[in-house]
């Protein structure tokens, strides 16, 4: 069976006129489908190395590298949040939300919640130093989560579709 | 000083609207029009020379000289890549810019390419930038609309794309042909220089690198002029010949212990201490500052008492710092262990090295697991010396790695344990353990 649907295989060859290779659609392709599977399972990789007349180990090699992709054995939940670890963050106290949030959730850092709600995560520097400690949920920013905020943000981060 | 006017932060600090309607109004694109209209491309590149503007990304490269590197009448593709990966630890002045102001981003990439004869543009923006990539997206699909971005833009032949390019959480894609690689569809492995980028880039053609602020600042030297730029700053050490000076305005990002973190526009040479006392409201909780990095996390470290540094492109080397770096500091009070700050550095750098170059790969990973040990109250004395040695031999500077990016790790030691010392000794004397949960150490 195939792993994508021929939407996402157009939404990737719709990428392909913007650049003079067709190897520089990798990431823009991984991103689709990893946002669509929450993974980019062994069968994509394969296909995606199809639609880019490239072998499957040189996408394989591309999405290993950024340890942003997850691969079928530990899928992305629906929301992932991701806590911020850097300086900046540190000193306003990263350590302590990283360890709160994990308490909350139930689980540790790189882990899902067991009804696939939230993936939690540490981030390096997400450059948002001016409302440290922040997270960032999915691709968006949030500022200032001290301490008395984790109870409203957990329950919020819960209620998400 | 009192009379200077932020120009960069301009529209944003009148909360005006990131439209591109609105950044008409206030005199938006007169710029390019000028540029496209008014001057050749190499009078462009000439105008940018003459106003010393050096890159703001880190490396403080004279952004016009850049420019002319690229071969003379290159039969094309020429392409030009906008560095939106900003991801040094303190830094997020491309963040703002790109998020409240996108247009004032936009014509200066797009003067930059009519300039460099770029026929296509990619800003590689890292993904964690959501709001700022939906921001350029938008502004993008407006000056489609309005003529700005295309075919034979005002009807003189002049041809351009602007492709924004998603990135995947990696440090090492700020370096400019690291950025490049993961451009190409690859792991994002620095490459080995020469060829210069502007010789052979992305995808083997002509390219050049710049930062969102320093296109940013290209816009406004168009329209104001070089002398404009050059009335701020600081001229050249007259004792450095190799010095080309810090001229033009600069934000500055203040984050850590301070009471009004933030980012600021202030011309070049501030002095650290008047950033944290007048423009960031002073150390928070009435403490004292016990030190800061003066740009970015792989900057190094000043003690409080070398606050008076100026900040531009050479104050912090003189002060024993790597160097300017992205002008963001980090502010950290009285009561912070330097162990503690040192091996959170130690802990991103080892997390970030790409893994290509030995030296690196295995040096952040060997100064992290000393700092571990530090933590556990098992640091020993002689650890101090082996980590210099570590550091002292990890980088460009001692010729053992292909880019900066251990350079940046290993300042961080050298300044700490050079300016720290005591502190250090103490740590490990008392035998202290840090009391973390087990996850906060993993890496």
């Amino acid at each position: 069976m195939s792993a994508l649907t021929e939407d996402l295989k157009s939404q990737i060859l719709a990428y392909l006129p913007r650049y003079p290779s067709k190897q520089a659609v990798t990431l823009p392709a991984l991103h689709i489908v990893h946002d669509a599977l929450r993974c980019v399972p062994v069968e994509a990789i394969r296909e995606i190395a199809e639609l880019l007349d490239l072998s499957p180990a040189e996408v394989h090699d591309t999405m290993s590298f950024y340890g942003f992709f997850r691969d079928a054995r530990n899928p992305l939940g629906r929301t992932r949040v991701w806590i911020c670890r850097s300086l900046p963050c540190m000193l306003r106290g990263a350590d302590d939300l990283l360890a709160q949030m994990s308490v909350k959730f139930g689980v540790k850092p790189g882990s899902t919640t067991p009804d696939g709600k939230i993936s939690l995560e540490f981030a390096e520097c997400i450059g948002a130093c001016e409302g440290a400690p922040c997270v960032l949920i999915n691709d968006e920013h949030r500022l200032n989560v001290t301490a008395d905020q984790v109870d409203g943000l957990v329950s919020e981060l819960q209620k998400k579709e | 000083m009192a009379d200077f006017e932020p120009v960069l932060l301009g529209r944003i600090l009148k909360k005006a609207s990131p439209s591109l309607e609105s950044y008409r109004a206030d005199g938006g694109y007169r710029a390019l029009t000028k540029a496209v209209n008014e001057m050749t491309p190499e009078k462009v590149i000439e105008i940018v020379k003459d106003s010393g503007l050096r890159g703001r990304g880190g490396a403080g490269f004279p952004c016009g000289v850049k420019w002319t590197f690229l071969p003379k009448n290159h039969p094309g593709p020429i392409y030009f890549c906008v560095n939106a990966d900003e991801s040094e630890p303190g830094t997020f002045n491309n963040r703002i810019l790109m998020e409240e102001d996108p247009h004032q981003v936009l014509e200066g990439i797009i003067i930059s390419c009519y300039a460099t004869r770029a026929w296509k543009a990619y800003i590689y923006i890292r993904y964690e930038y959501g709001r700022a990539f939906r921001a350029l997206q938008k502004a993008i699909d407006e000056a489609y609309a309005g003529g700005l971005l295309g075919r034979n833009l005002f009807g003189k032949g002049f041809n351009l794309d602007v492709y924004l390019h998603r990135g995947a959480g990696a440090y090492i894609c700020g370096e400019e042909t690291g950025l490049i690689e993961s451009l190409e569809g690859k792991r994002a492995w620095p490459r080995i220089k020469p060829p210069f980028p502007a010789v052979e880039g992305a995808f083997r053609k002509p390219t050049v690198v710049n930062n969102i602020e320093t296109v940013a600042c290209v816009t406004h030297i168009i329209d104001r002029g070089a002398d404009w730029f050059k009335s701020m700053g600081v001229p050249p050490d007259p004792k450095n010949p190799r010095d080309v000076g810090s001229y033009g305005p600069k934000l500055y990002c203040i984050s850590g212990h301070v009471n009004k973190p933030g980012c600021v526009e202030l011309p070049l040479g501030v002095t650290v201490h008047e950033l944290v006392e007048r423009h960031a409201g002073g150390v928070w909780k009435g403490r004292k500052a016990k030190g800061c990095i003066p740009g970015g996390l792989s900057m190094g470290f000043l003690r409080e008492k070398e606050f008076d540094t100026p900040l531009d492109f050479n104050g912090p080397v003189k002060a024993g710092c790597l160097g300017l770096g992205t002008a963001a500091v980090i502010v950290f009070d009285e009561t912070t262990s330097i162990v503690d700050v040192l091996h959170n550095s130690c802990q991103f750098f080892a997390h970030e090295s790409c893994g290509q170059c030995t030296p690196c790969r295995e040096g952040t990973g060997w100064m992290l697991k000393i700092l571990d040990r530090f933590r556990r109250g098992r640091g020993r004395r002689e650890d101090l010396d082996i980590l210099l040695e570590v550091a002292n031999s990890i980088g460009i500077i001692p010729g053992t790695t292909i880019c900066g990016l251990a350079d940046g790790a290993a300042w961080p030691v050298k300044n700490a344990i050079t300016k720290f010392r005591d502190e250090f000794e103490e740590y490990i004397k008392s035998g202290r353990k840090v009391d973390s949960p087990s996850f906060v150490a993993a890496h």
